[in-house]
Parts: C-alpha cells; sequence; structure tokens
C-alpha cells in the first residue's frame, strides 16, 4: 500500500543503463532505470518480453556476461555494487541479495540432494558445523511447508515435484536471512494451484526474513496480490511507478491502461478484449521520442520528438500523488479513463474491419514468447 | 453411464458438430529392459463424454498432465482411441481408415501453442498458408488471391506474403498458424493453448481475432488452455479436467458463479486477479500436495488424495465414500454437472 510504513533504504539503483553489442548494433536493453528498495517491502517489476525487468536484476546481482556495457550506480546498504571487487560482490551475493530464477532446474544441482545444496548455502558464508548446516535445511524446508522435511532433505531434485523444487529453491535464498531477494518470474513454469502454494511459500520466507523484495513478473495478477510498490516497465526504462493502488486503479500511462484492458478477467468477464495495436519496439537503433509512440492512441508531435521524462502526477483530487509517476506528455488526459474509452476510440466494436491491426514486421523485436 | 451423456450435452439449439462418448486413451508403460515389455498402462483419457454444438466454444480447462492436449488430439482421431466413439457431424470417426480420414481432416483444423514451431522456416508465408490448399488438392488458378484474402482475414498485410516466420512477432506468427488453419473452411478448429505463449498486450488481439471469425463463419472451437481467465472469456461452455476425468463441466457464467468441485474451488481460488483489494480479500482454496502418479490414479474419487475438502471438512464415513467410490458427472444441485459426492456450490469471486 501506498502509506504503509517501510523500514530504511537498503537498495538504490540510480541511472542504471545496460548495452550489449550486437551484430546490428549496440541492443540498449536497459536505458535508464531510478529505484530505491526499503527493507521489509515487495516491488514489483512488470513488462513484457524484452522490457528490461530481467536484466535490471541480473545487473543488481552482477551476473551478466562481461560483453555486457553497465552503467549507473547500485548502491547496496552504502556499497557500490557496480565499483565492488569480485570478493566484495561473492560476499553480498547469496547472502545478503539472493535470487531465485523461473526454472528451479537450473538453479538446482541434480546429483546433490536438496538437504546438501541448502547447507551448502549455509557453510558458504557461515561457519557452523555440517551437523547445524543441516538441521537448519530441514528447519528451511519447514518453512516453504515442504511436508516431512526431515525426510526430503535427503531427496534429489529429479525426485521432487516442480513446485516443490521451487520451494527448494526459496530455501536456498533464505538460507542466510537475506536483507533483498529477487524473484524473477519465480511461478511462470508452474501449474496454477501450485502457483498459489509457492507464492503463499514466498511470502512466508519474506516475511519470516524480514526482506526487501523485487518480485519481477509478467502476471498483473501476481504483483496486484503481493507488492506494494509497482514498476512498469517498457523498452528497457520504467515508464510507470506507484503504489500497487495507483497502478492498477489510477493508471497515468497509456502503456499501463492498455496492459489492463488487454487482460481477460476472471472476476468482471467482457465482451470483447482492448489489446494494445503493434508490438513492442526493438531496442537496436531505437528512434527518438517516446517508444510507445507507434501503439499510442494519445500520440501527437511531441512524442515523436521528445521521450518524456519518468514525473508526479497529480491524483483526482489534485493533489500530488505519493511516490506516482509517470512519463507520458498527456499524462494528464488519462486521469479516469477506462482502457476501451483510450484504444478503442477510432475503431469500436468493429466485427469485420480487425481493430488490432499489427504493426510493420520491420519494427519487431523478437517477442516470440516468454 | 447413462447420466454423463445426458449430463454434458448443452442446452442451446444448435446442431451438435462433434460428439465424444466414453472416450478412453491409454499409453502403455514398457519395463526398461530388453524386450520392451509393457509393465502397465496410463489412462491418460479415461471415460470422457462431451459435446460441441455448431458456432459453439468448448474450454477445456486443467493443469499439466491432466490429459486435456490427448483429449483433443483423440478427439480429432490425430491418435487412435482404445475405446469409446466420436461422432463427428453424422460420422464415427474413430473407426475410419487414414484415407478416409484426411478428406474430412479439411472440416477440423488444429492450431497449436507455439506457432514458430508449427512453421516450416524455409518457406514463405504465403506458401506456408498455400500448403493445406495444395494438400487437398484446392489451389486452383484463385490460389494466389485466396491467400491474400486468408492473410488480410487473419490481420496480416498481403503484401507481406514473401517473408518469412522469423520476420514476424509471435503473435503475427499465431495469426499465420490461424490463416492455415482457416484455408480449408473447417467447422471446427482445435486450438491448443493458442495464446499461452504470447505477451498480454498480444494475446488480446488474437483471442479478439479468433471471436470475429467464430461470429463471421460460425466455427466451432474446442479451445484448451490452463489459464482460466482465457477460458472464460472465450467459451460458452466450459468443463474442468483432472486426472484424465472431466471433473465439472457446465455454461461458462455458471460455472464460475457457482462452482460445486472442490478443484474448480481451488482452480479459481488460485488465479490471481488483476485488482489489488479484491485479491488481498480473497478467500484461499488451496490443493493438497502434488499431482499423484497417473499410471496409478487413486481408487474412488481420483482428487480425493489433494482434496482440501476431503481432508478438512469430512467425516470418516463420508472419506470412505469418496475412496470406495468413483463419482458420477452428474447435477448435483448445481445446476450444471459435477463429479464429487459432496459437491456444494461456493461464491469465489
Amino acid at each position: 500500500m501506498t502509506d504503509q510504513q517501510t523500514g530504511p533504504e537498503i537498495l538504490r539503483v540510480s541511472g542504471l543503463t545496460v548495452t550489449f553489442p550486437s551484430g546490428d548494433g549496440p541492443v540498449r536493453a536497459v536505458r535508464g532505470v531510478d529505484y530505491t528498495l526499503h527493507r521489509g517491502e515487495v516491488l514489483g517489476i512488470v513488462g513484457e518480453s524484452g522490457s528490461g525487468k530481467s536484466v535490471t536484476s541480473l545487473a543488481v546481482m552482477g551476473l551478466l556476461p562481461p560483453t555486457a556495457q553497465v552503467e549507473g550506480t547500485i548502491r547496496f546498504d552504502g556499497v557500490d555494487l557496480l565499483a565492488a571487487s569480485e570478493d566484495e560482490l561473492t560476499r553480498v551475493r547469496g547472502e545478503r541479495i539472493a535470487m531465485i530464477f523461473q526454472d528451479p532446474m537450473t538453479s538446482l544441482n541434480p546429483v546433490y540432494t536438496v538437504g546438501y545444496q541448502i547447507a551448502e548455502a549455509v557453510l558458504a558464508h557461515r561457519d557452523v558445523s555440517k551437523a547445524a548446516a543441516r538441521e537448519r535445511a530441514i528447519e528451511l524446508l519447514g518453512t516453504v511447508r515442504i511436508p516431512n522435511p526431515d525426510q526430503r532433505v535427503d531427496s534429489y531434485p529429479h525426485e521432487l515435484s516442480g513446485g516443490m523444487r521451487q520451494r527448494v529453491v526459496i530455501a536456498i535464498a533464505m538460507a542466510n536471512d537475506p536483507d533483498v531477494i529477487i524473484a524473477d518470474e519465480p511461478t511462470t513454469a508452474l501449474d496454477v494451484t501450485v502457483q498459489a502454494q509457492v507464492m503463499e511459500a514466498l511470502a512466508a520466507a519474506q516475511r519470516a526474513t524480514g526482506a526487501a523484495m523485487v518480485l519481477i513478473t509478467h502476471d498483473l495478477g501476481v504483483i496486484a496480490g503481493q507488492a506494494d510498490r509497482v514498476m512498469v516497465m517498457y523498452a528497457g526504462k520504467p515508464v510507470e511507478v506507484g503504489g500497487v493502488e495507483d497502478i492498477f486503479y489510477t493508471p497515468r500511462m497509456p502503456y499501463t491502461l492498455g496492459l489492463l484492458g488487454s487482460l481477460p478477467r476472471l472476476d468482471r468477464p467482457a465482451e470483447r478484449l482492448t489489446p494494445i495495436p503493434g508490438s513492442p519496439p526493438s531496442v537496436v537503433n531505437m528512434p527518438p521520442g517516446c517508444p510507445f509512440t507507434p501503439r499510442c492512441p494519445l500520440s501527437s508531435e511531441v512524442c515523436r520528438e521528445v521521450e518524456p521524462e519518468l514525473v508526479g502526477v497529480e491524483d483526482a483530487a489534485g493533489t500530488s500523488g505519493d511516490g506516482h509517476r509517470a512519463a507520458c506528455h498527456h499524462s494528464s488526459q488519462l486521469a479516469g479513463a477506462a482502457a476501451g474509452e483510450v484504444f478503442d476510440a477510432g475503431g469500436g466494436e468493429d466485427l469485420t474491419g480487425h481493430g488490432a491491426a499489427p504493426a510493420d514486421p520491420t519494427a519487431l523485436t523478437g517477442e516470440a514468447g516468454r | 453411464m447413462s447420466s454423463t451423456t445426458e449430463a454434458t450435452t448443452r442446452s442451446t439449439s444448435a446442431p451438435t458438430l462433434l460428439s465424444v462418448r466414453h472416450l478412453v486413451k491409454e499409453f502403455p508403460i514398457r519395463s526398461g529392459g530388453l524386450f520392451r515389455r509393457r509393465a502397465g498402462a496410463v489412462q491418460a483419457v479415461s471415460d470422457v463424454s462431451f459435446d460441441i454444438a455448431e458456432g459453439e466454444t468448448l474450454g477445456l480447462v486443467g493443469e499439466s498432465g491432466c490429459g486435456k492436449s490427448t483429449l483433443a488430439r483423440v478427439a480429432l482421431n490425430l491418435i487412435p482411441a482404445t475405446a469409446g466413439e466420436v461422432r463427428f457431424g453424422d460420422r464415427e470417426i474413430t473407426a475410419l481408415s487414414p484415407g478416409r480420414m484426411r478428406s474430412l481432416r479439411r472440416e477440423m483444423q488444429l492450431v497449436f501453442q507455439d506457432p514458430y514451431a508449427s512453421l516450416d522456416p524455409r518457406m514463405p508465408v504465403n506458401e506456408l498458408i498455400a500448403e493445406p490448399l495444395r494438400i487437398h488438392g484446392l489451389y486452383g488458378a484463385d490460389g494466389r488471391d485466396r491467400v491474400r484474402e486468408l492473410m488480410s482475414t487473419v490481420g496480416l498485410k498481403p503484401e507481406h506474403g514473401n517473408r518469412y516466420a522469423h520476420e514476424f512477432s509471435g503473435g503475427q506468427r499465431q495469426r499465420i498458424g490461424i490463416a492455415r488453419a482457416l484455408a480449408l473452411h473447417p467447422k471446427l478448429i482445435v486450438l491448443d493453448e493458442p495464446v499461452s505463449a504470447l505477451d498480454v498486450s498480444i494475446q488480446a488481439g488474437v483471442l479478439n481475432l479468433l471471436q470475429e471469425l467464430q461470429a463471421e463463419r460460425g466455427l466451432s472451437y474446442l479451445f484448451v488452455s490452463h489459464d482460466l481467465s482465457v477460458v472464460r472469456h472465450i467459451a460458452d461452455r466450459i468443463a474442468v479436467m483432472y486426472l484424465g476425468k472431466i471433473v465439472e463441466t457446465g455454461p461458462a457464467s455458471s460455472l464460475f458463479s457457482a462452482p460445486g468441485h472442490p478443484y474448480t474451488h481451488a482452480l479459481i481460488s488460485a488465479i490471481p486477479l488483476p485488482d489489488p483489494r479484491r485479491e488481498r480479500a480473497r478467500e484461499r482454496i488451496t490443493v493438497i500436495g502434488d499431482l499423484p502418479n497417473p499410471a496409478d490414479p487413486p481408487s474412488g474419487c481420483r482428487f480425493r488424495t489433494r482434496c482440501p475438502k476431503f481432508a478438512h471438512e469430512l467425516s470418516a464415513d463420508q472419506q470412505q465414500t469418496c475412496t470406495d467410490e468413483e463419482p458420477a458427472l452428474t447435477d448435483r444441485g448445481t445446476g450444471h454437472p459435477v463429479a464429487c459426492h459432496f459437491a456444494q456450490a461456493r461464491a469465489l469471486l
């Protein structure tokens, strides 16, 4: 919630840019990300494939390949991680910042028991006996709600289901009581009922450790349920930031509004969805101006020329929202607007014209799928 | 179980296009030895019956391994059924010869999840779309025009016909897949997770296209998906599958307003709503543990090992009923058929 009490600042990312060289020219995957994370809070990062949401977090963890050019500052508890030595980074990674990836099989080693792997994480950063590390492993498996943890501790990853494996990964992430947990699509590979169980385990882990969490997902439902604050990313930049209710109830960037309008709803069936026309832009050789311009129903001359800054928006009462910021020249026009009104203004209920005419395929990225 | 047959028949007056009765599909489990002896069988589809009317969409939902994709393929006779019958129009198709089946294929088409894997990377798009026409000997003098028309029907620019699949985005590739399916003027299209690989902003456009095509052409859809929100949006009726069986089926509105099966309850309550206040105030019903081994399903009700109702609400006597008797799929007061001895409608949304 926007007005909730949060702890002191733990992570501050400013002016982060990540560029990868490619045959077609530099790929500007992240083009300027700023955020602060406070102890105990959950920051949700949403965006579609290619929006830069995962690369941003890999940069924080120092896990990008050496070819990536990373600029800006990432201050974790006062230390600049981009300027830190590999030794300093190793001390931070895994102990104070933990990361959870989408596919648990890529994080777990198939030839060791899960107990061994959790104990290994404990022993890497703490001077305790092997027996104590094993005890801690069993305790952690219980925290992430794995039944019969004292038996499961001796299981190999292939003996566990996908949901159980992801809980083991969460247990490893919790092993050293981290200050920050970065979870990148932690439930995307799982079935819906298992997804709910794992999300519960993750929330329990976050509460138990009191860690701040960065939750990266394309699932707006997960964000609605878990995040305190939300950052919406598009083409390598945050385009809207705010409290979770600001983002869902009073979005002020057409892209956010479009995303919400294109979602089929379980609770509110609609006759017709409101798709966002076109596809996300390529982040190679981006034209000037707002990257959303070709897909935006509100775009005007200024949008094609000047890329809007992320600035505070005024809420309905005319007061500047608490930390609610949007990057849109026409943000004020969106106050109280519904997606259908904004995106369907020209088309309406047209059954033959196929309102969602796709953009020219030359202007594509590889949005092949998540 | 004559009740099953009655129960899954829809109430609309449109004629039935596809009618599936007591369909069973078993896959053998082979031993690891030299002769790969048959060591048992998995019933991927276990006595399933349903109908699809002309112009209707049946949504088939369930989690991975529930048999929904297998069911769709057996219903199209792409893989042979072990038992049961499938009628398409007025013909029984499970016993048809491959040659006879081939001419019938025109009327039933399939669209897959991954449009990239189902499109030949070395063929330009106009050839990809012409391929089904050529195979069925329908690519005549007007072939080029037919292909151009199909491209614009699905929202692609006909002048992009010389491009290859990799030059298109995921959403556009799925449109190519749909154009291929439409080329032969089918009556039924089976859509197997057609939008699961797409980003939400792209997914909405493909869903709208499918609805428009149905309205224009009176197509019937069997829409297979794990995503309840998508299925609710597109389907007229929904069948929920668990471990090879349909556990609940009914009109979309009634299935969501008054779900009766504990598994449907869990599925609905597991989907996070993109609405922070409502999402945080919701009642959560979670299933217990993981999917049992499909080669050795639990006795009686297959869901009982994961059923929150079985574990927390039922008396020992009631639990015995679940263990001993397989629940039939019949209306138990919720207005639509539910395969649960203790079905009870709950409002979860």
